[in-house]
């Protein structure tokens, strides 16, 4: 059986590590999602021949990925990464009173030069680095690891509106800070 | 008549959920007459376009690979593993 997991990791091996480490940019944490997938692959050798062995592996590794950040939620106060206060009403510094934007958004694209872009990509991932934490974990959820939303608000506990109410303030700051440190107006 | 507040979020949610098909046709008036509800979408679009760009650099990034000692480490934690049963 460790045969299996020998040419697995030889064929596949680098791939899912890169998979993972897209996802949780973190060298420990993206081997240990490797592993865990050879373990359950092994464990419950349920391959069958009409996708390649690749897309099995992967489909496995995702549903691990996402099992980890389970854990790490678990293993945090919900206070700390929940903010149940967000409501309509914090949305006031995007807007005035009568619902029209204070700033208007500006335009940006992502270029198609390849240094313009990959300049372009690190100023995203910077500010999404800085996303306060009672946002980050469901913005990384939702928009990174691409969890549906009703998982979302079971694994959260949390109704679909809060949950729609923080990934606008989270989604509406990171085009912000695109705009600040992007655009420079 | 959607504030800008109002059609914002519903742009949001519109990535979260299908939005009805009353919300749809509110948000499609909006937009018809707002420049900047227009580019706010376009803006979310292009979070997300970036962001799976930001992953698929790293999947598509040859000179990453699995260490060897990590692999190692792995194929003994499986062998261990099954031993234990
Ligand atoms: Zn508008």
């Amino acid at each position: 059986m460790s045969n299996n997991v020998n040419d697995w990791l030889n064929d596949h091996g680098d791939y899912l590590y890169r998979f993972a480490l897209a996802r949780l940019k973190d060298t420990h944490q993206a081997e240990d999602a490797v592993q865990e997938t050879m373990l359950a692959a092994i464990k419950n050798n349920s391959f069958e021949g009409d996708s390649s062995i690749r897309t099995w592996l992967t489909g496995i590794l995702k549903h691990k990925i996402i099992d980890m950040q389970r854990k790490l939620i678990r293993e945090q106060p919900v206070s700390d990464i929940i903010d149940l206060d967000a409501s309509d009403e914090s949305m006031d510094d995007f807007f005035d009173k009568t619902g029209h934007w204070l700033d208007k958004p500006q335009s940006f694209d992502m270029p198609d030069h390849a240094l313009e872009q990959s300049q372009f990509l690190s100023v995203l991932d910077a500010c999404m680095q800085k996303l306060p934490k009672k946002l980050k974990v469901i913005f990384m959820l939702r928009d990174v690891h691409e969890m549906e939303n009703e998982n979302i608000c079971k694994e959260l506990d949390i109704t679909p509106t809060n949950a729609w109410v923080m990934l606008y303030r989270a989604r509406m700051g990171l085009r912000k800070c695109l705009e600040m440190n992007w655009v420079k107006g | 008549m959607l504030t800008c507040k109002q059609a914002s979020q519903l742009i949001s949610q519109s990535l979260d959920h299908p939005l009805s098909w009353y919300e749809l046709m509110q948000l499609r008036l909006h937009l018809m007459m707002c420049g900047a509800c227009n580019r706010f979408r376009k803006q979310l679009n292009v979070l997300r376009v970036g962001l799976r760009k930001i992953r698929a650099n790293v999947e598509n990034d040859s000179a990453i690979q699995l260490p060897l000692d990590a692999k190692a480490r792995i194929v003994e934690k499986v062998r261990s593993d099954q031993h234990a049963k």
